[in-house]
């Protein structure tokens, strides 16, 4: 049942705040991008390439990547513990748990790897 | 040969209402091994529909009220056969027990002040009747008893006491000393019988409104206990005096608190005119209940009823205004709106008497303990038998029960019940194991019912014919030759029901079963009710009689007493002798 | 009118099925459907279901009628019949003992789990503990529960978790102990509840609003649990 039950020292009031928290920088970061967006009148690769040079945007866009990666991981582990239950998928649904949680996570690390890969590399 | 598996208790409670869970706390918190055998759930008890409230001199109202003008008013409103010492327990001790409902949690309105709110209603005075009207009755809004059964299983659950819920206990079984040491019970989910083996049995039971047609009671309320202990024998105490409650919803029975008399509202009759002005100039809709009914049915007989059928009043509610409404009285405008389809903030509510409560039972004394006579006609107390709330007859009620006081009832005496049980069980309380042959006794309707075979007579038609038999001559007027023809009808009954059969015999969670044995219960209970109903030959309280219409204090300031196993109605003495304060005479009751 | 009751005896059939009554309803009457229920048993004294006070105070007879959950007896055909017909179903989400009687010892161990009565550990003084009216006004539309079910049972999310989900009736009686000012035990009560699971498994869809016979708002108590539990991390 380990994977079912929190982690220790997991609280509901903490991912329930993250989520909250994070939602926000999404958002914030979303907007930012379409004001950007509407407000340069032609979007260029080399406008879109000084955009991502400057510092400051590549730690929003970092912390917006981060931000999507932990909502999404709150968030799947949420949907994985309502719906993949003995009650509907019988004895294997904690080995289903586990693998789709696994899968989630590499999913949303492979994202992140990717978004530093992008931002940083070169 | 018995081979029914045993559950072994030191105290068995039949009955999780008020009365039994508040006896089962005592015991649980004393440390005794206490079960609870309920056949609902237990805060689906018909406690929780008690509305109106608990009174008791706490002096919040008013600081000077006394315990003793409640009693006064309690021995007036019994109309004199009520037992004054255990009046004079139940309203000296009660402020204690209404504290600690409080203190369990008990969701009380309050004053502005901070303490318990309290209301007026129905034959309440200050000044032993001198002071005018006074205002006793602790409120929880118009939910009083919801909130008291709720506390009470908190509370249970805090103590860890042991719940049989949706258990059916079948009889008492006895031993060879006619001690009662246990039940038989029925598992419903599973239907598996258990003899239940206790030092202490106490029905908890409360009351049989389902004798009648139409009841404010719940479709459960068949007197089980009442109808296990006349079978087992024992007597039953004034079971003529059923209590009429003035405010039923008309054609639904559904109950509509004093209270709302209690907080200003008043009944008015088809001139719209408010006609207890005429009966009770004093106390006028605060006369007690017995009293308001009277006068209804009066006013219905003369022609001045409303309706097509001109068979009902009107409480008439809309002056007090929506606030109060909805702040006191909620539970009520709900309940008018789904059953009468009246918004009382706006229209009267359709009324009319309604059967709500069973005065008599199983006599006791103050501590509960189950008494039956010796052939001399002295009290003997029944060895291991206890009862307590409306099962009992302790007698707090006598003729006519006032509003307000069978929730007092319930804890006070629950809670004496549990005081004494510990106390017996401390000193050692073991009788004689009951054999074999005690236990199949205690089984042998469930297996009559169980191995009838194809008949006639459905147990639903039965109930009915036992119900409209009831209704029609047993209401709030009463008279001989009807009477005697229902003792007649429910003797014929008798014989039906013995030779009625169930058609589902399955085990698992069968209520058709539970209703077979419901109806043995209600039989008891009628055919006793109409014994004594046509042996009381007077009117008193309650019990008013067309042949006999003047109270018979010469002949009949006494409890009657139904000895079952010669359906006979004997008189036993009605206590005036309390212990601290002087008797209130009898004198002539008037409101 | 066609009445489809839920039926189901494993002592007879380890399937459910659907059986169908015609039913001769009084012109002119508006039964509850506690009411077509006693004329079925009359008919067919198998069919089971609970119900005793008939008047939307005990909280037995809750069934699930053309899919809506609510209490039998305070429930008019005119409400929830659409059509001709009635469809009579156990309430959801817990397991059937036989035909409308389900199994609610889940329910009541979640009830149980968040210690539904008063703590408070200092001694009681001689009369009532004082509470102003305006304290006391905080109970108002939590202690008037009467443990029917039909909101829990309305719940997806303790249909997922019934186990670990507290539910929409355990967490009205978990914020009537927290509103009462009587109750020392908050800290005790919120540290009970902050799991992921016990009172962050509400959504919000407020199912347990719409159905409640008493006119509850579960959905309300449990937003006001969730900030006092925010406020104490914050």
């Amino acid at each position: 049942m380990t994977i079912r039950m929190t982690r220790p020292g997991r609280s509901g009031i903490l991912d329930w705040l993250i989520q909250r928290v994070t939602a926000v920088i999404v958002a914030a970061f979303i907007v930012a991008m379409l004001v950007w967006l509407l407000s340069t009148g032609d979007v260029t690769y080399a406008a879109w390439k000084g955009l991502f040079a400057t510092a400051w945007m590549q730690s929003f866009t970092l912390l917006a990547l981060l931000a999507t990666c932990v909502h999404a991981w709150i968030g799947m582990w949420t949907v994985g513990t309502d719906y993949i239950q003995t009650g509907n998928l019988g004895k294997y649904a904690e080995t289903l748990l586990f693998l789709y949680q696994l899968g989630c996570a590499l999913v949303l690390i492979f994202y992140l790897l990717w978004g530093i890969n992008i931002l940083w590399g070169n | 040969m018995s081979n029914t598996p045993i559950l072994e208790f030191d105290a068995i409670i039949v009955g999780g209402g008020g009365a039994g869970m508040r006896a089962a706390l005592q015991l649980a918190e004393s440390g005794n091994k206490t079960a609870v055998l309920s056949k609902v759930f237990p805060t689906r008890s018909h406690t929780v529909s008690a509305q109106g409230g608990i009174t008791c001199a706490i002096g919040s109202e008013d600081p000077d009220d006394d315990w003793r003008w409640h009693m006064y008013d309690t021995v007036k409103g019994s109309d004199y056969i009520g037992d004054q010492d255990a009046i004079e327990y139940m309203c000296s001790v009660g402020p204690q027990a209404v504290y600690e409902l409080e203190h369990m949690g008990l969701p009380f309105s309050r004053t502005d002040n901070g303490r318990i709110y309290q209301r007026p209603f129905g034959g309440q005075s200050k000044d032993y009747g001198q002071g005018g009207q006074a205002a006793r009755t602790c409120a929880a809004a118009d939910r009083t008893g919801h909130a008291l059964l709720h506390t009470l299983y908190q509370a249970n659950l805090k103590a860890g006491s042991v719940f049989f819920s949706e258990w059916f206990a079948i009889d008492l079984v006895k031993n060879a000393h006619n001690a009662v040491v246990g039940v038989t019970a029925i598992c419903m989910e599973t239907g598996e019988v258990h003899y239940i083996k206790a030092r202490a049995t106490v029905l908890a039971t409360g009351g049989a409104g389902r004798i009648f047609q139409t009841t404010t009671n719940a479709l459960m309320n068949t007197g089980d206990g009442t109808g296990m202990s006349l079978r087992a024998g024992f007597p039953v105490q004034d079971i003529e005096m059923w209590q009429f409650h003035p405010t039923g919803i008309a054609g639904a029975g559904v109950l509509v608190t004093e209270g709302c008399r209690g907080e200003g509202g008043y009944l008015i009759n088809r001139d719209g005119e408010r006609f207890m002005e005429r009966y009770a100039p004093n106390s006028k809709d605060l006369a007690s209940r017995d009293v308001v009914s009277r006068s209804m049915v009066l006013e219905i007989l003369e022609g001045r009823g409303v309706g097509d059928e001109s068979d009902h009043l009107l409480l008439k509610l809309d002056h007090l205004g929506a606030e109060t409404l909805h702040s006191r009285l909620p539970g009520i405008t709900e309940l008018s709106k789904t059953f009468a389809h009246v918004d009382p903030v706006k229209d009267p509510i359709p009324v009319v008497p309604t059967c709500h409560y069973m005065m008599g039972g199983l006599p006791t004394n103050v501590h509960g303990q189950g008494i039956s006579l010796d052939k001399d006609g002295n009290d003997r107390i029944i060895e291991g038998l206890y009862a307590v709330g409306e099962a009992a007859c302790v007698s707090v009620h006598g003729a006519n029960r006032l509003g307000g006081n069978s929730l007092l009832d319930l804890v006070v005496f629950g809670r004496a019940a549990g005081l004494h049980i510990t106390d017996a069980l401390a000193e050692g309380m073991d009788s004689l194991e009951a054999s074999d042959n005690d236990i199949d006794a205690a089984l042998s309707r469930l297996n009559r019912w169980n191995n009838s075979s194809a008949c006639g007579e459905s147990i639903a038609s039965l109930k009915k014919e036992l119900q409209n038999c009831m209704q029609f001559n047993f209401g709030v007027f009463r008279k001989e030759e009807p009477m005697q023809e229902s003792m007649r009808i429910l003797s014929d009954l008798r014989e039906r029901i013995s030779n009625a059969c169930l058609t589902d015999k399955s085990k698992l969670f069968n209520t058709a079963r539970l209703e077979a044995l419901e109806l043995d219960n209600l039989l008891e209970i009628a055919e006793a009710t109409a014994i004594c109903a046509e042996g009381r030959k007077e009117s008193r309280g309650a019990h008013a009689r067309d042949d006999y219409q003047e109270r018979d204090d010469e002949n009949w300031l006494a409890h009657s007493i139904y000895d079952p196993q010669k359906k006979q109605v004997g008189k036993r003495a009605v206590n005036l002798k309390p212990r601290t304060v002087d008797p209130f005479e009898p004198t002539a009751r008037s409101y | 009118m066609q009445v489809s009751v839920y039926r189901y005896n494993p002592e007879e059939n380890t399937e459910s099925r659907m059986q169908d009554f015609n039913l001769e309803i009084p012109r002119g009457k508006d039964l509850m459907v506690l009411d077509v229920l006693e004329l079925l048993k009359e008919q067919d004294a198998s069919v089971t279901y609970r119900r005793s006070c008939r008047e939307g105070v005990c909280g037995s007879d809750g069934v699930n009628m053309n899919g809506r959950n609510g209490l039998a007896c305070i429930t008019p055909l005119s409400d929830v019949v659409k059509g001709d017909s009635l469809v009579l179903r156990p309430l959801p989400g817990l397991p059937v003992i036989r035909d409308l009687v389900v199994d609610m010892g889940q329910f009541y161990k979640q009830y149980e789990k968040i210690k539904p009565y008063l703590i408070n550990d200092e001694p009681p003084p001689s009369q009532e503990r004082l509470q102003s009216p305006e304290e006391r006004s905080k109970l108002d539309g939590l202690y008037e529960c009467i443990l029917c079910a039909c909101c829990t049972t309305g719940c997806p999310s303790f249909w997922w978790n019934p186990d670990k989900f507290v539910g929409p009736a355990g967490l009205l009686q978990a914020y009537r102990f927290l509103a009462d000012s009587r109750d020392t035990a908050t800290e005790e009560r919120l540290a009970a509840l902050e799991d992921p699971f016990s009172v962050f498994r509400c959504r919000g869809i407020m199912n347990c609003v719409s159905v409640c016979p008493k006119g509850l708002n579960p959905t309300r108590a449990i937003g006001h649990i969730r900030n006092m539990l925010v406020k104490r991390v914050i």
